[in-house]
């Protein structure tokens, strides 16, 4: 057998791959935070409560409803980036005129909030979601058995990740979107509704955490600390791919996906600091972010 | 001003260390006996013990009735750390707190023996893991009540050994808990003639996805994947190696330590068959039942487990050391307090009659359980059958292979 780095080669193939999947919800979460931060320039602390909640609302949409996971994949996303529309009505949209720590401050404080009525009304340790029948089962690709349903979140999440950047550069939508990103009166004086703009573009990124929280409710346990462990490390990539950086936050996220997983191979660890080392160098030799403009 | 990475930064660092301040009266009276639970209320562990650990101490202050002296429980949340747990408990026993039970997560429970050590003061740990609480890191103020990691691999890794699972990989979270648990189990694999085939040592808590470490631990061809962890990650690690259909390739998994709790957080279709150890299951006899069914108006609809039980178990011990002792005796010394407990028998519904060792050692039994299947559980929380009993004189470490120091001296 083939080692590399004392690795045996098939092993190595698996970690890889392993690493794309996660690699798949930095990825979508954090392509959600740039979409944000890029028109909105809120750093939306609250991103990791979406998420779990999209994996709440997966759950109970199956057991008071009985839809099952194709519905929620569908309503899910509606109905939690419904509540991001709210939220961004009654409170966030208060905060344009006043200085970003303010907006960081109220969505840390609402995920918080969100969180602790999750665990008041759920527990801690998690409530079980199965794999939907279609879904289950593992390929044999002789290096490694791959869970069907794993391979389908990576399909799920390129296919999602491509139709956003698609959407925001070569569509009307898109120009009107980073327009007001460059210059919002401007934008306004032509006639675009900047304020609903904005509003949707909030609630287009709360869907995207929601639609990664459908995804991961069968592969995790669905916790109401879900998003916690989560929103700290895509947070990291934000900042590696460049603030408000669509494509950045895409590649990066996968990218960290690998680097992580190889790094779980390698020194164990070290798997959940790796990324923040990253960081670090990242920002030293160019601030920016790997895809950012100065 | 621009959004800066260090506004960014400095927010999420600020987060991390919020403190977590626990309520006390400011009343000092001398009559009054403070009962001090600490344990985790928002993280991983809450619905082990948590907010559920306190009814129980309350049952057991309840129970015990009015003995002429005023009994008040106060709570907090150490939050996993071991800074904020110590912190608190520092403050707690400088405001007059007699007593600290619970302290879940290893590393946190070492940190509050420290300080209970240095200031004197009665610590009954049910929540900690670690079998270094009465070895290596034993303390006169200390008792460890219902379970260890040498308790767990004895019964859970010995049975495994037992049936023909000789190779072993690790999967371990990287703190006190996971390493004594997996260095206590190799011991029994080693002298069982098994080999230990590898280990992996993750970050706790920050790690959701254990598929990687899973792979790695098929790879190494063991028959046995020792999870030498708890709560979600226990949880997290069963699902994943069901979803990689690792244990339908007949590889076991051996759930080091796991809780009521979590088999109902797996759902019994995925948990089914999973053999683990524990020292109380509500539906272990007639005493657990009745135990059990005075808990229910506090508990609601979810049944205790022996991390939650243990709270009201030492509770009423403790009390019953104070009014043989008095109060202002036992308000005095924590290690007087202490020695009184270890003189008299424990008895309570919960864990039956047993002792306390000089070492701090509660004694119990340990029961090795099989997770029913879902046609075989008739109603909720129906979820294990006995498989084996370990008598309380044998189911912990020896007290001379301990290495506790003041037992020697």
């Amino acid at each position: 057998m083939d080692d590399i780095f004392g690795i045996p080669a098939p092993l190595l193939f698996g970690q890889l791959l392993l690493g794309l999947i996660n690699g798949a919800f930095y990825a979508m979460m954090s392509l959600g935070l740039a979409v944000i931060f890029g028109l909105l320039n809120i750093i939306n602390f609250t991103h990791g409560a979406q998420f779990m909640m999209g994996a709440f609302a997966a759950w109970m949409l199956l057991e008071w409803a009985g839809l099952n996971y194709w519905w929620a994949l569908i309503l899910v996303p509606i109905i939690i980036g419904f509540t991001g529309v709210v939220m961004e009505r009654l409170m966030i949209s208060r905060l344009y005129k006043l200085d970003h720590l303010y907006g960081l401050l109220l969505t840390f404080g609402l995920g918080l909030i969100i969180e602790g009525v999750f665990r008041n009304q759920f527990g801690s340790s998690g409530l079980p979601y199965r794999i939907p029948a279609e879904l289950q089962g593992a390929w044999d690709l002789g290096f490694m058995f791959l869970p069907i349903y794993r391979g389908w979140v990576v399909i799920a999440a390129l296919i999602l990740c491509l139709t956003t950047w698609l959407l925001i550069e070569k569509t009307r939508l898109g120009a009107y979107l980073r327009a007001a990103t460059e210059n919002a009166p401007l934008v306004q004086a032509f006639g675009v509704n900047v304020p609903r703009m904005v509003t949707l573009t909030y609630g287009f990124g709360v869907a995207l955490a929601a639609i990664g929280g459908v995804l991961a409710a069968p592969i995790y346990s669905v916790n109401p600390q879900m998003g916690t462990n989560l929103i700290i490390v895509v947070f990291a990539v934000v900042v590696i791919g460049g603030m408000g950086s669509i494509l950045g936050s895409i590649i990066t996220g996968f990218g960290l996906g690998i680097v992580e997983g190889l790094t779980k191979v390698f020194y164990p660890e070290a798997s959940a600091t790796v990324i923040f080392v990253i960081m670090a160098i990242v920002l030293l030799a160019r601030p920016a972010g790997l895809f950012g403009r100065a | 001003m621009t959004p800066t990475r260090r506004s960014l930064l400095t927010a999420s660092v600020g987060a991390t260390l919020m403190p977590a301040l626990p309520r006390l009266g400011r009343a000092q009276a001398a009559n009054t006996i403070r009962i001090g639970v600490l344990n985790d209320q928002s993280g991983t562990y809450r619905d082990i013990s948590g907010p559920y650990g306190i009814e129980c101490t309350r049952q057991a202050v309840q129970e015990f009735g009015n003995k002429g002296f005023n009994v008040e429980v106060v709570s907090a949340d150490h939050q996993n750390k071991p800074d904020v747990g110590a912190n608190i408990a520092r403050q707690w026993y400088d405001q007059g707190v007699d007593l600290i039970i619970d302290v879940p997560t290893s590393s946190v429970g070492l940190a509050v023996n420290n300080v209970a050590r240095e200031k004197n003061k009665a610590y009954i740990n049910t929540g900690s893991a670690t079998s270094d609480l009465t070895g290596a890191q034993c303390s006169p103020t200390t008792v460890h009540w219902m379970y260890d990691t040498y308790m767990l691999a004895k019964s859970t890794g010995g049975a495994m050994v037992k049936a023909g699972g000789d190779s072993w990989f690790f999967i371990t979270a990287d703190y006190a808990f996971g390493h004594a648990l997996e260095r206590d189990t190799t011991g029994f694999i080693k002298a069982a003639g098994g080999k230990v085939n590898g280990a992996v040592r993750y970050p706790f808590p920050a790690t959701t996805d254990f598929s990687s470490f899973l792979v790695q631990a098929q790879a190494s061809r063991a028959k046995v994947i020792g999870l030498a962890n708890a709560g979600a990650d226990t949880i997290n690690s069963i699902k994943q190696a069901a979803e990689f259909g690792i244990t339908r390739r007949g590889v076991k998994l051996a759930a080091l330590l796991m809780f009521l709790p979590d088999v109902h957080a797996i759902g019994l279709q995925t948990a089914q068959g999973l053999v683990l150890t524990e020292s109380f299951y509500w539906d272990l006899n007639d005493r657990t039942r009745a135990v059990t069914q005075r808990l229910q108006p506090r508990l609601k609809d979810v049944k205790p487990n022996m991390a939650s039980i243990a709270n009201y178990s030492c509770t009423l011990h403790f009390l019953k050391a104070v009014a043989d002792m008095g109060v202002a005796a036992a308000k005095a010394s924590g290690v007087e307090i202490v020695n009184r407990m270890k003189a008299m028998p424990t008895d309570d519904d919960a864990f039956g009659p047993g002792r306390i060792r000089e070492d701090g050692r509660k004694l119990c039994p340990s029961y090795l359980f099989e997770v029913k299947s879902p046609a075989e559980s008739k109603a909720p929380w129906d979820y294990y059958k006995l498989l084996q009993t370990t008598p309380a004189e044998e189911a912990f470490r020896p007290l001379n292979e301990g290495g506790c120091a003041f037992i020697r001296s």
